[in-house]
């Protein structure tokens, strides 16, 4: 009976153990599903801000303009047709909302009924104007008018685009180049900063200290991973800002090396403990062996413990990188967040968690922006698959 | 413990969540609206009002999918959010419930004091490049804004870009705060933040809008007599059918109380 009893206990525990693996599995399944779904919708949606068009006069021969045309042209840095390819003709824009300056509520009828009237007529008055005008008033019938092509935003303009402008109007530009390169080159830099000095803490506390030193240090290197990446953001803004900035005698410190700074001091807890575990790890018969053929303290490190623990430091290195390309808070208030290609050190940068952090608050669910930014999300998603596979392969690799 | 505390403050909330009346939206409103319900709730014990922030546009489509009872806003409502609302069958109302003056910072050891709104959009679209330009030092300029899903963000390129866009890779920080320790410590640097949020590390220049005539410092009193351009009213929106159940607090808002905690906030007063 009470056999019975206890194997249907140990039964129903097992059971619960398999669900909530599977189910945890399944969760994270279902949440990169949703990232894909989401990111990829951005490039079955216009190129022109959803829900409006661009209209021209009929004798125009343009039909379509790229989204950085139309920026030029709202941004009145292309005043004439002829740049792109249409009549000699001044350029006038005509954003939507200047229909209630010329008319009144009155002249545009209950419920805006003769607004796309009107609309057609500011539009066949005008040769060289080209409107901005919602979708649901616009005067399509109208002999006047030409609405002009837009097409879907291409994989092209988003993966090499150099500009990252989701906010502009008529046409948001979605490259994301400057984010990604910013990303990496933020991180790569902060592990080359982290590493030396890392691997030189690690090889201290496995191989050089006492045992009370060693029991003082570790606790202490494991407190930095748990001071929140806002404070480290807040420190780097007011303390290693000014500094570069002052010591370099650059016009900004809000630069790439601002962050890889911060990012390093957060990537060395990470280094440190996993490459010391690996140096740990040499078996003693290894060390001993070394010693007695003659070799000093130093060669034995050099010589045995370190390529013994290359898997493990190569780990180390692969998941600092990985700590440093999400960090957010930390990045989003040292590197200045312009979104230009990454040149120099001294340059402020923008990264993808910083973006995404910053902007998501104000897309409108559903939106261009919105996708654009889940769209980050999953290149930032293969890029940490990518590290921790690494990872993962280069540790099982024995020695 | 700790459990029972956390669930006992979780069904409080739930209880007052049924009558409380909800306020979402601007970040920059949100120190105001929450001394106003701070206040107002003192006054009337037996009212609940919950200030949330999230951003202006977070406020607005919040009002129309009926999450929230009033939304704060420091921009006007947009066209197509009007649309949504009427496909929604609701009409909304709009009270200015303060002003908000934004004043255009530079480091304290810049030469340059006066700037017009066309030197602004050169800088802020990175036309001009260099403060010589504008009759300071031979220096570069490096403008600050703040990020894209700010509502000041949004008023300062409609004011004074006239809906230009922003120069390719401006540097933007996530806080008002974040702008004015930046521009305090960098020598080239310009930014724009709400008039309560200056202090002796940065220094405001004068601005005019008449193309050089007269140049206007930004202050309290500038900012009501209307003679410093850059200000945009601070919005309560909220759909009229609710309209009994959060006339009271507008109405405290408008109040001589209310009003005080408007200065208190360091925003503008109505009168």
């Amino acid at each position: 009976m009470k056999k019975t009893f206890r194997r249907i206990s140990e039964r129903f525990v097992q059971g619960i153990f398999t669900l909530s693996g599977s189910m945890t599995s399944i969760v994270i399944l279902l949440i990169v599903v949703f990232l894909f779904k989401e990111g990829l919708g951005l490039f079955r949606s216009p190129d022109i801000e959803k829900g409006y068009a661009l209209c021209v006069h009929v004798s125009n021969p343009v039909e379509r303009l790229h989204p950085k045309e139309v920026k030029s042209v709202f941004d009145s840095e292309t005043v004439n047709w002829q740049d792109l390819g249409g009549n000699d003709e001044e350029i006038t824009l005509f954003r939507f909302d200047e229909i209630f300056s010329l008319y009144s509520d009155e002249e545009l009828g209950d419920d805006y009924s003769l607004l796309p009237q009107k609309l057609g007529e500011v539009i066949g008055q005008n040769r060289g104007i080209i409107a901005f005008l919602p979708e649901k008033y616009l005067p399509a019938d109208d002999s006047r008018v030409k609405i002009l092509r837009t097409e879907n935003i291409s994989p092209v303009d988003f993966f090499a685009g150099t500009e990252w402008m989701p906010t502009i109007t008529p046409a948001p530009l979605f490259g994301s180049l400057p984010l990604i390169l910013g990303t990496l080159w933020v991180s790569i830099f902060a592990i080359l900063i982290a590493l030396p000095p890392g691997l030189g803490v690690a090889i201290y506390m496995s191989e050089l200290a006492g045992e009370r030193t060693r029991k003082l240090l570790k606790p202490t290197i494991e407190l930095l991973a748990g001071i929140p990446s806002v404070v480290y953001g807040f420190f780097g803004l007011v303390t290693l800002v000014p500094l570069i900035q002052n010591t370099l005698h650059l016009p900004v410190g809000e630069t790439a090396l601002a962050g890889s700074l911060i990012l390093a001091i957060m990537a060395l807890p990470t280094i440190i403990t996993i490459a010391e575990d690996a140096m740990r790890n040499t078996p003693k018969s290894m060390r001993e062996a070394s010693l007695a053929l003659g070799a000093t303290h130093w060669q034995t490190i050099y010589r045995v413990v370190i390529p013994y623990a290359r898997s493990g430091i190569s780990a180390a290195v692969v998941l600092g990188v990985g700590r440093a390309v999400g960090e957010t808070m930390a990045v989003m208030m040292v590197t200045g967040n312009a979104a230009v290609m990454p040149g120099s050190l001294f340059e402020s940068v923008r990264t993808i968690p910083a973006t995404i952090a910053a902007e998501l608050g104000e897309a409108p669910s559903g939106g261009t922006h919105y996708q654009s930014l889940f769209l980050l999300g999953c290149i930032l998603f293969v890029i940490t698959m990518i590290i921790s596979v690494t990872a993962e392969m280069i540790s099982k690799k024995t020695p | 413990m700790n459990k029972t505390v956390a669930v006992l403050i979780f069904s409080l909330g739930i209880i007052s969540g049924v009558q409380a009346q909800k306020i979402k939206g601007s970040d920059t409103m949100l120190p105001l609206s929450q001394k106003e319900a701070e206040s107002y709730m003192k006054a009337n014990s037996s009212q609940t009002v919950i200030v949330t922030g999230g951003g202006s546009g977070v406020g607005i489509s919040a009002l129309v999918e009926g999450t929230t009872d009033i939304a704060q806003s420091s921009r006007k409502i947009k066209f197509d959010e009007k649309q949504k609302l009427q496909k929604s069958g609701k009409t909304v109302k709009e009270v200015t419930a303060a002003y908000d003056a934004l004043a255009i910072i530079v480091h304290p050891d810049n030469k340059v004091a006066n700037l017009t709104r066309e030197q602004l959009e050169g800088i802020f679209t990175g036309k001009i490049k260099n403060w010589k330009e504008v009759g300071g030092a031979d220096l570069q300029i490096i403008p600050y804004s703040r990020e894209t899903s700010s509502g000041t963000y949004e008023f300062f390129k409609e004011s004074v870009l006239k809906n230009k866009n922003y120069k390719n890779g401006i540097m933007s920080m996530p806080a008002t705060g974040a702008i004015i320790q930046s521009v305090s410590q960098t020598k080239g640097a310009i930014g724009y933040v709400g008039l309560a949020y200056l202090n002796k590390d940065v220094k405001a220049v004068r601005v005019s809008y008449d193309g050089g005539k007269t140049f206007v410092e930004p202050s309290l009193t500038t900012a009501k007599d209307g003679t410093y351009p850059v200000v945009r009213p601070l919005l309560y929106y909220y759909v009229t059918a609710s309209e009994s159940k959060v006339k009271p607090f507008i109405d405290y808002v408008l109040s001589d109380e209310g009003q005080k905690n408007v200065a208190n906030t360091g925003f503008i007063t109505l009168k």
